[in-house]
Order: structure tokens, then C-alpha cells, then sequence
């Protein structure tokens, strides 16, 4: 505890918990609140009368709720680890001595601090099957563009391929401080020894950018569950649910179809998830500032 | 140091410049389109849309959710690095969940309180939500609990009072935090769009990110000028803000994802 030079008025306790205050208001406003309240509103039925577990049994057959659910599992699995992947090769390849390098990062950067929207907008020109980008470039080699967003096999991998894109050069930043941190003497005991670039990744920067990977992956996580404005600008999660994810059906049922109650049931399973997300990030965190 | 340029050398400047093209390319190209006939395009879009207006709104939210983001974080953050009380854990842990829960995943009753508030279609109603940020907190007290012991028992000496001393000492002592956190705030709320697009239906309350869909919707045909001219109008001012601040910007980033 700390000396007292001079009376006060509140005691150090006090004065603490009134710090708190303005933070727990909106805390309990924004979070607790709604939060009690959605497992109040998932247990009533359309009419909001209840108590009744028919959101939770529609939940079970609900075939656009497991197709919601199957494409972002899908988004997710496949997004967090190939933009993790991509970000990992950017910032190896974006941190040795290279003429323009600054200009190079800021470039692979610029996408990730755009608005999703903004990006989206880019992409669903890109994508149209007439007059879209990718088509006229595979027009010059003669080949026969598909409509990328129209088809159901087709539209879920395009938009990963453009989050994936956004994505990777902002994870490539945390990997450029990682590498930051890797005392370089272990880069010239490779050089002295001759051990080779590849097997010097795999064995000395892989392992050492791990706590990195670790902690982009938690965030790569949350935003793939979080980040779906793009459904909104390009496929309002057609053709035929094909890319329809979690988030943007909670806002279709909520909104769209004025089924709050059931909106709240899908609600509550995502805030599980997140929140197994969270405790998880709170470890690492933990471990984190222990070594520091 | 000299370094002799062997075919891996080669092959990887190649590949970063490669990708240097691939990530640049669309915006590239966007800005040629959207410039393809003078500022015609640019300046028919600006008409077509209140986008001053849009600018407007996105501003005072903007900097209105990072400064009151702050000032909670701040007085929290303080309380939790600096005080001994009771619960001091449980409380902190409380903070911690909800790192994760965002406030567009609640949607449903969010809207209802900003409702029973009657402040749909306003600009607080699109801030409210996210005042108390637990990142902040989390953040703004790892940055406090590196400030030296010293610096506070002088100014302790010196009779400032405790309110005083987060003004005096730690505000100062945790600037570089301070203006990470405001910078990866400012950026994460300009780009926000779906709670906007819940409880902002007016021009006058909408950002740029929900008039930017807007102005395209309408649209029955695809008309790539006016695509390229509002996105440019959307992302011209963020990108030059990137391009002159661009070190301090990917250094906040770089302070706010690893530490």
C-alpha cells in the first residue's frame, strides 16, 4: 500500500470502484443486460409467449441455420490458416534487405485498414462473369470465366479467396514483429553453418514465430465469425444459402423475417463459441505477460 | 555488407514484388477507372449522394466512440493497475470475456435498448454500444503497469492528488498506448457497418460505409465508373491518411496485435 501525504477525501478502495463505474455501466448496458436478456428472448416462441425450447428443437432441423453454420465452419477452417500461412511468407519475404521494401509493406497493408464494404464493392466488380476483371484476364488466354458468385460450388471459395486477401497483410504486420523479435544471430549461425533457407525456416523461425501465430490465429478467428459486411454487398448469402454465414442469418432472422426469439437462440451458440475464444485468448495473454 | 546475389535472392525479390502487384493491383486499377474520363465521374457521384454529409457522420463518431473509448478506458485501466480492492480479479476477468463479444451479435436487444432510449436513427444511438471497450481497458492497463513506481511516489511527495496523478504521470507516461489505441479504434470504427446499418436509416446519420452501399444499391445495371468513383471518394481520404502516417499507423498496429 502506499504512503498517504495528505488526507482524502475517498478511501483508495472507493476511489477505485468509482473509476469503474463509467466502464461497467456500459459494460452491463451493452453486454450483461442483452446478453440475459437474449436467453430470456430465445426461450419464447414467435407470439413471445413461453417458456419453451422450440427455438433451440427448430434450431436442430433448421436446414439454413446448418447450412449458415456448415459455411462459416468452412470460412473459418479454411480462411484463418491459409491467410495465416500467406502473412507468415509475406513478412519473410517483406523484412530482408530489398530495395522499395517500405513501399512494398505499405502496399500489402493498404487493403487491411479499407473498410470490408469498400473491398467488397472492389471484389463484386471483379467477380461479375461478363464484364468482371478475373473473366477478361482468363478471356486472354481463352478461357471461359464461370459466374463466380452466381454458382453455389463457386461463390463460398471466392469470398474466401478475397478475405483471405484483405486478411494476410494485416497478419503479416504481427509476423513482422515477431520476426523483429528473433535475435539474428540465429539467422547468421544458419549462414555460417550453410544450412539451407527452407530448413532454416522450418527449424529456427517457424518455431520461434509460434506465440505469434498463436495469437493471430484467436483474432483470425473472432473475425471470421464477425467480419460478414460482404455477404450484405455481394451475395446477401446466395445462391441458395451457399454463402450465408452465422452473423448475417441472425441479422436476416432479427431483422428480416421479425423473428427476434429464434435470432436469439442462434445468438447465444455464437457468443459460446466466442467466448470459448475469449478464454482462450486470455491464456496466451496470460502467458504472454509472463515472459515479458 | 555485402552480400552476394545468389538465384534464392532473386527468387524471393521476385516473389515479393509479385506480391506487391497482387495486393496492390485492384485498388490500383479501381483509382484508373474511376479516373478514366477526368473527374466527371468522381464529381457526378459526389452529387448523387450526400457524401459530405456521410463524412460528416462518420467523423463525429468516430472521434466521438474513441474519445469517450478512452476516457472510460483511462479511469478503468487506472483503477486496475494502480488500486487494490476487493473482487479486483473476478472484476478484471469480467472485462476480459467480453473481449470477444461484440455488440453486433447481440443485435436484437441492442437495438431494443437503443430503442427504449429513442435514439434509433441518431448518431449516439450508433456509438452508445461500443463505449466501453474491454480491449481498451485490457490495453490501457498493461501500458500503466509498466509506468515506474518513482515518477508516481514524486509526484506523490508533491501532494498531486490521485486523479492528479493519472493525468500527470500516467496519461503522459502511456501516450504511445494512447495513441495506438485511438488509431486501430479510429480505423476499426470507420470501417464499421452493420450495426450502423441497423439504427442509422437517414442520411443524416449514415457513415460512409453504409451510404457507400446505398449509393450503389439502386443500381439495376452494373456501371463500373460510378462503382469505381464512389469507392474511391470512400477510401481516397483513408489511404492518404495511411500513405503519410503510414509508419506511426503499422507501428500502432504492430503495438496494439503483439504486446
Amino acid at each position: 500500500m502506499k504512503a498517504r501525504t495528505a488526507p482524502r477525501r475517498l478511501p483508495d478502495q472507493v476511489f477505485a470502484y468509482a473509476l469503474l463505474v463509467p466502464a461497467f455501466a456500459f459494460l452491463v448496458l451493452f453486454t450483461v443486460k442483452p446478453l440475459v436478456s437474449t436467453v430470456l428472448s430465445s426461450l419464447r416462441d414467435r407470439r413471445d409467449e413461453g417458456p419453451t425450447l422450440d427455438n433451440y428443437r427448430f434450431l436442430a432441423e433448421d436446414e439454413v441455420f446448418r447450412k449458415a453454420l456448415v459455411n462459416n465452419l468452412l470460412f473459418s477452417a479454411l480462411t484463418v490458416p491459409v491467410s495465416l500461412a500467406l502473412a507468415m511468407l509475406l513478412a519473410v519475404l517483406l523484412q530482408r534487405a530489398l530495395r522499395g521494401k517500405a513501399l512494398l509493406r505499405a502496399g500489402v497493408f493498404a487493403p487491411a485498414i479499407l473498410p470490408v464494404v469498400a473491398i467488397a464493392v472492389i471484389w463484386l466488380y471483379f467477380y461479375q462473369p461478363n464484364i468482371g476483371v478475373i473473366n477478361e484476364v482468363l478471356g486472354w488466354f481463352g478461357i471461359t470465366g464461370p459466374d463466380w458468385l452466381g454458382d453455389t460450388a463457386l461463390v463460398l471459395p471466392s469470398l474466401m479467396a478475397m478475405m483471405v486477401w484483405k486478411e494476410a497483410g494485416f497478419f503479416m504486420i504481427f509476423y513482422l514483429a515477431g520476426l523483429q523479435a528473433i535475435d539474428p544471430e540465429l539467422d547468421e549461425a544458419s549462414r555460417l553453418e550453410g544450412t539451407g533457407r527452407f530448413t532454416h525456416f522450418r527449424r529456427v523461425t517457424f518455431p520461434l514465430l509460434m506465440p505469434t501465430t498463436l495469437f493471430a490465429a484467436i483474432v483470425a478467428l473472432a473475425d471470421s465469425i464477425k467480419m460478414v459486411d460482404f455477404v450484405f454487398v455481394m451475395t446477401q448469402g446466395g445462391p441458395d444459402n451457399s454463402s450465408n454465414l452465422l452473423l448475417y442469418y441472425i441479422y436476416r432472422v432479427t431483422f428480416a423475417q421479425h423473428w427476434p426469439q429464434y435470432g436469439a437462440a442462434i445468438s447465444l451458440l455464437v457468443i459460446g463459441v466466442l467466448v470459448a475464444l475469449a478464454v482462450l485468448q486470455i491464456r496466451l495473454l496470460d502467458r504472454r505477460i509472463h515472459y515479458r | 555488407m555485402d552480400r552476394i546475389v545468389s538465384w534464392p535472392d532473386r527468387v524471393e525479390t521476385a516473389l515479393a514484388w509479385l506480391a506487391g502487384l497482387l495486393w496492390t493491383a485492384p485498388l490500383l486499377y479501381v483509382f484508373v477507372r474511376a479516373f478514366e474520363s477526368g473527374t466527371a465521374d468522381l464529381s457526378s457521384a459526389w452529387q448523387a449522394a450526400p457524401f459530405g454529409r456521410y463524412y460528416l457522420n462518420t467523423a463525429l463518431l468516430v472521434t466521438g466512440i474513441t474519445a469517450a473509448q478512452l476516457v472510460v478506458g483511462v479511469l478503468a485501466a487506472y483503477a486496475f493497475a494502480r488500486f487494490e480492492f476487493p473482487l479486483r480479479g473476478p472484476l478484471f476477468v469480467f472485462v476480459l470475456v467480453q473481449l470477444m463479444i461484440f455488440p453486433e451479435v447481440l443485435m436484437s436487444e441492442n437495438y431494443r435498448t437503443i430503442a427504449g432510449f429513442g435514439l434509433l436513427d441518431t448518431l449516439p444511438g450508433v456509438g452508445l454500444p461500443y463505449v466501453a471497450s474491454a480491449f481498451c481497458v485490457f490495453f490501457l492497463r498493461q501500458a500503466f503497469l509498466g509506468v515506474p513506481d518513482e515518477l508516481v511516489e514524486a509526484a506523490q511527495i508533491e501532494g498531486t492528488s490521485r486523479l492528479g496523478i493519472l493525468w500527470k504521470v500516467f496519461v503522459p507516461a502511456a501516450k504511445p498506448s494512447i495513441v495506438a489505441y485511438a488509431l486501430v479504434s479510429i480505423s476499426t470504427q470507420w470501417n464499421n457497418f452493420l450495426w450502423p446499418l441497423i439504427v442509422a436509416v437517414s442520411d443524416e446519420t449514415r457513415p460512409v460505409t453504409v451510404g457507400l452501399v446505398r449509393f450503389l444499391a439502386p443500381e439495376t445495371g452494373l456501371d463500373v465508373p460510378r462503382m469505381a468513383a464512389g469507392t474511391v471518394i470512400v477510401t481516397a481520404p483513408l489511404l492518404a491518411l495511411f500513405l503519410i502516417g503510414q509508419r506511426q499507423f503499422i507501428n500502432s498496429f504492430l503495438r496494439s496485435g503483439i504486446k
